[in-house]
């Protein structure tokens, strides 16, 4: 093989990289995926297997997700304010605001 | 196009002023960064290099263990060895996950591996002999990494820190194989236990050269550390692990290979002799036993592979069109069907 | 040492199946036949790990490493089940057959014992002896014999994701680009003339089968050629036509690459005899 290693290419002229793809694991039934990780496959069946192997090699989980990098949105760190500020501030949304009920049983 | 641009930079610099005011308030509160947060652009380099190298390491690590695999001397020896391998590699892609984050694509982290512009541990450029050595590297140098590893936990760069919270959790069985394969052999034959004692000699110094350079001349440490990226220094990361290895060296019946090792009442802690720093340099620099043998197979394997990795891209390719054609003609046929 | 992780994500353990430890334990002992039919499958599955060892730090890909190490290791526990059992027989230890046993004395096929070759052609071993192993541990699981049926409800699981690794990889080589469609083929090529030897049935495979003890070989064919053929169709592939090559039918005729995988797996064993590790 004569491969230049300091290519990215095959022999064949196109791209030899595969992309990048989020790995979320459910560790047990009733719970949620939780973000694992990340890994590369040239598409989501390989995705998944790597998956697997990387990501539950010691029983970690019962389910596997995975989605590509680039199709996840997010919302903008820098305009935190503006996304987060609204939910502070609300303490009437959550049961502890509710003082006077303090001693009345199964409320 | 060029008046407006002019004009635009004062303010992309009050917003770099502000990224930097945001940064310090995290760093300063011990909370972490995260991927898409401002922060300053010698701290993405910094931390690139850092998780890409310990990347490389764990990868290149592979190497002198995998030399073991098909002459372990029992097949419980060779699944332990097989599964800690395939752990090495594991790791390797959790680490190039969180450096990736950082922006740069892992295979340009590759790059510049297989290149030389990468650096990695130089622990790996020692060749691993003889069986014991698998017991000396799980037990000195997977004991000395996990020293390093486990205040890397709380690294102020999440990704990072949560790669290592993994990689200590799986790590803990490494160190712990590596000290009953020499436990094994220090209670086995007079010549395994002279192998054992060997593999010792040979690997105690470059582990305790894995912490890197003396305070004093450590150039990085003083920045990593006010970023909360290293917690503690490389000095008192060296000193802590030799205080565990002592013990545990007795537990096994083996002696340091150091003369001026012994515990010091006053200060609390075993003092121990100078290191060859010429050898790290040396060997760090590309001049050590096996430096030009790893970097070979690493990039032979990586050549070798192409047309595989190529033949996968293509199949996806081929699938994806062809599940676009069937779309289109299934679209058509229903159209034909309703009579539009 | 302790990691104040409330990652869910990472909780790690070490789940419950056979080990060769508890088949060791277990204080089943096999009949002498018994135990040389578990040879058989255990020679297999040793000498293919030693094999796919060999990838560890060269595949394609990292990711490839991992998942060749994964098969390794499904294969490795196979044949210390095996071997484990097989030893009841002998008052033998899995290691004392892996280590202390000559060339002739292996009963393994002379597939597994071939080269890896390029990717393409270890892909293509994985692919006959997957589908080969997957359906004889399907029939397995029914045996009369509770150990080998255990350890085939074990081994069953796994193939099936090796061959669900090499079919995946049949079809990305097969239909890929031009170059591994023909690495692919050569590697099919190369090892077909080794394929009929799983399947050949012997006094031994006979009589164990009639009792309901051993899968008779010759059984497993028709369903791993149709099944194979259904595949390499999907892979744009051809399915070689090629005679079996001669000779091998496990009584102690082997392959030349016997001897040099022993040399390596056994050198370090037997310079100290009775050492234990």
């Amino acid at each position: 093989m004569t491969t230049d290693i300091t290519s990215t290419e095959g022999t064949t002229g196109t791209t030899t990289e595969w992309p990048l793809w989020e790995v979320f694991v459910r560790s047990s039934r009733g719970l949620s995926h939780v973000h694992a990780g990340s890994l590369h496959a040239p598409d989501a069946t390989m995705a998944l297997r790597n998956a697997r192997d990387l990501y539950t090699r010691r029983n970690e989980g019962t389910s596997v997700w995975v989605v590509p990098s680039a199709v996840i949105a997010s919302s903008d760190p820098d305009s935190k304010g503006g996304y987060f500020e609204s939910a502070q501030g609300k303490a009437y949304r959550h049961a502890t605001y509710y003082t006077k009920s303090e001693g009345v049983k199964h409320l | 196009m060029t008046a407006p641009d002019r004009l635009a930079e004062p303010a992309a610099s009050e917003e770099e002023r502000a990224g930097q005011d945001h940064f310090d308030r995290i760093i300063a509160e011990d909370s972490r960064i995260e991927p898409r947060d401002w922060m300053p652009a010698a701290y993405r380099k910094t931390l690139t290099r850092q998780v890409s190298q310990h990347a490389h390491s764990e990868i290149i690590g592979m190497q002198p263990e995998a030399n073991w695999i098909t002459r372990a001397p029992s097949l419980k020896r060779k699944s332990i060895l097989m599964a800690k391998v395939q752990d090495e590699a594991g790791h390797g892609l959790y680490l190039y996950s969180a450096a990736e984050t950082l922006g740069t694509p892992r295979h340009e982290l590759n790059q510049q591996l297989l290149e030389g512009r990468a650096k990695y541990s130089s622990i790996f450029n020692y060749p691993a002999r003889t069986w014991a050595d698998m017991g000396a590297i799980g037990w000195l140098v997977d004991g000395a990494a996990i020293c390093n590893q486990v205040p890397l936990c709380r690294a102020s760069y999440g990704p990072y820190g949560r790669a290592m919270v993994r990689i200590c959790k799986e790590e803990s069985f490494h160190q712990r194989q590596g000290w009953e394969i020499l436990y094994e052999l220090s209670h086995g034959t007079p010549e395994q236990k002279q192998m054992a004692q060997d593999a010792v000699n040979r690997f105690y110094g470059p582990a305790l050269q894995m912490f890197g350079p003396p305070d004093g001349d450590s150039p990085h440490s003083q920045q990593s550390m006010a970023w909360n990226i290293k917690r503690f220094s490389n000095d008192e990361l060296r000193q802590r692990f030799v205080d565990m290895m002592v013990p545990q060296a007795e537990a096994l019946g083996l002696t340091l290979p150091d003369p001026d090792l012994k515990w010091n009442e006053e200060r609390g802690h075993y003092d121990y002799g100078a290191l060859d720093w010429n050898e790290f340099k040396t060997v760090l620099s590309g001049a050590g036993p096996c430096n030009v043998q790893r970097m070979q197979r690493r990039r032979q394997a990586h050549a070798e592979g192409a047309w595989v990795r190529e033949a996968a891209v293509a199949y996806a390719a081929k699938m994806a069109e062809r599940a676009a054609e069937q779309t289109e003609q299934t679209e058509r046929t229903d159209r034909q069907l309703i009579g539009a | 040492m302790s990691f104040a992780s409330h990652d869910s994500a990472t909780k790690i353990s070490a789940g419950s199946a056979i080990s060769a430890e508890e088949i060791a334990a277990s204080g089943a002992t096999a009949e002498p036949d018994v135990a040389t039919y578990a040879l058989y499958l255990g020679d297999d599955a040793l000498m293919l790990a030693q094999r796919l060892g060999w990838w560890i730090a060269r595949a394609p890909e990292l990711e490839e490493d991992i998942a060749l190490s994964n098969i390794a290791l499904d294969q490795l526990g196979h044949a210390r089940f095996l071997l484990t059992y097989a030893g009841t027989a002998w008052g033998k230890t899995e290691d004392d057959l892996a280590y202390f046993r000559d060339e002739e004395e292996f009963r393994s096929c002379r597939l597994v014992e071939q080269e890896n070759g390029d990717f393409g052609q270890t892909i293509a071993r994985q692919l006959i002896f997957s589908y080969y192993q997957h359906e004889l541990f399907r029939r397995l699981v029914d045996s009369n014999d509770a150990t080998l049926s255990a350890i085939a409800d074990k081994a069953l699981k796994e193939v099936q994701y090796h061959q669900d690794h090499a079919a995946q990889w049949v079809l990305r080589l097969g239909i890929g680009t031009p170059e591994s469609h023909e690495r692919m083929q050569k590697g099919l090529y190369y090892l077909w003339p080794y394929v009929d030897e799983l399947f050949h049935d012997d006094d031994l495979t006979r009589d164990l089968s009639e009792r309901g003890i051993a899968v008779l070989p010759s059984s497993l064919r028709a369903d791993f050629d149709r099944r194979i053929a259904e595949l390499l169709a999907e892979a744009e592939l051809e399915v070689p036509d090629l005679p079996g090559a001669w000779g091998g039918d496990r009584s102690g005729e082997f392959s030349e690459h016997r001897g040099h995988i022993l040399a390596e797996m056994q050198v370090l064993a037997r310079q100290h005899p009775g050492a234990t590790w």
